[in-house]
């Protein structure tokens, strides 16, 4: 079956775009067949997030099977919140009997902050050892326990996230040189929107010699509104938005007494500040390409990478 | 010590609704020092009871007594004449001494606390979880701050990104707690021991806590 359309992008050295396909809360699928024809002639591969938020989603490895039909390469995000290893390890081996070719490993959001907050949460392992699990299948053929797959392996392209604007910021290069160690090929961040703080982080990352060992796609996410910039800003831990961007939104809407319009005016503004950041982002030594997270507004995608000039 | 509180007063009185007489039975040990399961609380619950039972004109008998451990039947034998004597006890002792009593004894004995956590005493009224009891102990790794027990995903390779800005954890309850790896990695700065962060830290068998089942400690030095 055919290998990584990710990985060949990133192996051509041209900047590359994946974006965020959210599954709906339903069992409808075609809420991902329609994300698929917004997404499928601006991007390079398309993320399925796994239950994101820990609100219960249509699964990540099934969305991803529909969009491997559909023609998009998918990136298989799996969290360790919901599964322990035996389940990890099986869904690996599924996916890859499904096409898939890339996964993305996360520890996932904790799920007190879901629709299930009475869940109990798994953990058994968390991201980096998710990623030397699937290394190990792929590289050795065993699974983590070290007994031996009996057949073909998963030959995955292992990516993993990380945050450079969570304390201690120090620290998170080093814990990306962990995850590279453990086996990750390529890097999805959080989203960018504090750039200095981002350029900071990918010089350390530069300094510990990653920058030839794994491609760093750098996260954006186009704003809707000043009340989401405001939230974001003031309420989501790990997120860093500078005022300057809060009020920028604001700005944007300033005077438009019609409501449509001032909600256009937002979302424009809200496209062209990424359009902006991406423009930064591709100057940075190290960065391989974007990972957008339009949020439940994939319509923005197209959008986003025709003004940033990486297609069309 | 192992930290528990009172299950509320509600959910206590619906418990002993069947019943007239029973024995509110406290522990001198964890549960008195963190203000749960204590003489005191074993006199200020029945008094509580009785005034509840009273008012619904459905008085009840109730005993008090409290034992050294109630995990140690040596001490639980103690009561043992005035146990037969009730329709049910009322443990005011950590999980370990309800299922002791109920190893023990032949009649309902009712659960008056949630027994929650091994904790230590933060201050004067705050008790806090620091270790989870794994049965595989690494604190020497990470400066004496388990990551197990004060990390919500018990991660072994560093923070997760839902660290808030002032080093917090995301996931809060009962008000902001610090995040567990923000300690260790200024912990094990202090200690010039970063290095135990850098490595990979390996997936942790959590046989030996209780997901290998049931778990019991035996010593055959010991046995007789």
């Amino acid at each position: 079956m055919s290998d990584s359309t990710l990985k060949r992008a990133l192996e051509s050295k041209r900047f590359v775009v994946t974006a965020e396909c959210g599954p709906p809360k339903s069992a409808d699928r075609t809420v991902i067949e329609k994300k698929a024809q917004l997404l499928k002639d601006w991007v390079d591969a398309a993320n399925v997030t796994d239950n994101q938020t820990a609100v219960t989603r249509m699964s990540s490895l099934a969305a991803c099977a529909i969009l491997k039909s559909l023609g998009l390469d998918p990136v298989f995000q799996i969290t360790c919140r919901d599964r322990n290893r035996i389940a990890l390890q099986s869904d690996i081996l599924g996916a890859y009997a499904l096409g898939i070719r890339n996964v993305l490993c996360l520890t996932g959001d904790h799920q007190s902050f879901g629709n299930h907050p009475q869940a109990k949460g798994v953990f058994d392992l968390d991201s980096v050892h998710l990623i030397e699990t699937v290394r190990r299948m792929r590289d050795e053929g065993k699974f983590l326990s070290g007994d031996e797959l009996t057949g073909e392996r998963p030959a995955m392209f292992i990516g993993a996230v990380e945050n450079p604007f969570a304390p201690p910021y120090e620290f998170r290069a080093l814990r990306l040189k962990k995850k590279v160690e453990a086996g990750a090929q390529f890097i999805q961040t959080q989203i960018v929107y504090n750039i200095q703080r981002f350029r900071e982080f990918m010089a350390r990352v530069g300094d510990l010699g990653l920058l030839d060992k794994v491609y760093i796609l750098a996260g954006v996410s186009p704003i809707k509104t000043p009340g989401a910039a405001k939230y974001m800003r003031d309420n989501v831990p790990g997120l860093d938005v500078p005022n300057e961007i809060v009020e920028r939104m604001e700005a944007a809407g300033k005077g438009i007494e019609d409501k449509k319009a001032r909600a256009e005016a937002w979302r424009q503004e809200g496209i062209k500040i990424c359009v902006e950041l991406i423009q930064q982002l591709k100057e940075i030594p190290g960065v391989s390409g974007v990972h957008i997270m339009a949020i439940e507004w994939e319509e923005a995608v197209p959008q986003i990478v025709q003004k940033s000039g990486l297609k069309g | 010590m192992i930290v528990a509180d009172q299950k509320p007063i509600e959910e206590i009185l619906q418990m002993l609704e069947p019943y007239k007489r029973v024995l509110f039975l406290g522990c001198q040990s964890c549960v008195a020092v963190c203000m749960a399961g204590g003489e005191k609380e074993v006199g200020l619950l029945a008094s509580a009871v009785r005034l509840a039972r009273t008012s619904q004109g459905r008085p009840i008998e109730i005993t008090e007594g409290v034992v050294k451990r109630q995990c140690d039947d040596e001490f639980n034998d103690l009561w043992r004449e005035t146990i037969e004597q009730q329709e049910a006890v009322l443990s005011l002792a950590c999980g370990v001494g309800v299922n002791k009593l109920s190893e023990r004894f032949d009649l309902p004995i009712l659960p008056a606390l949630n027994t929650k956590f091994f904790g230590e005493v933060e201050r004067q009224g705050i008790w806090t979880e620091v270790c989870a009891g794994c049965g595989n102990c690494i604190l020497h790794m990470t400066g004496g701050i388990c990551p197990i027990a004060r990390c919500a995903k018990n991660l072994l390779n560093g923070p997760c990104g839902g660290v808030r800005a002032d080093g917090t954890c995301e996931v809060s309850r009962n008000g902001p707690r610090p995040c567990a790896w923000v300690l260790i990695y200024e912990r094990l700065g202090k200690l010039n021991q970063r290095k135990n962060m850098e490595q990979l830290f390996a997936a942790k068998d959590w046989s030996s806590d209780r997901h290998g089942g049931p778990r019991r400690r035996i010593r055959e030095d010991m046995l007789l």
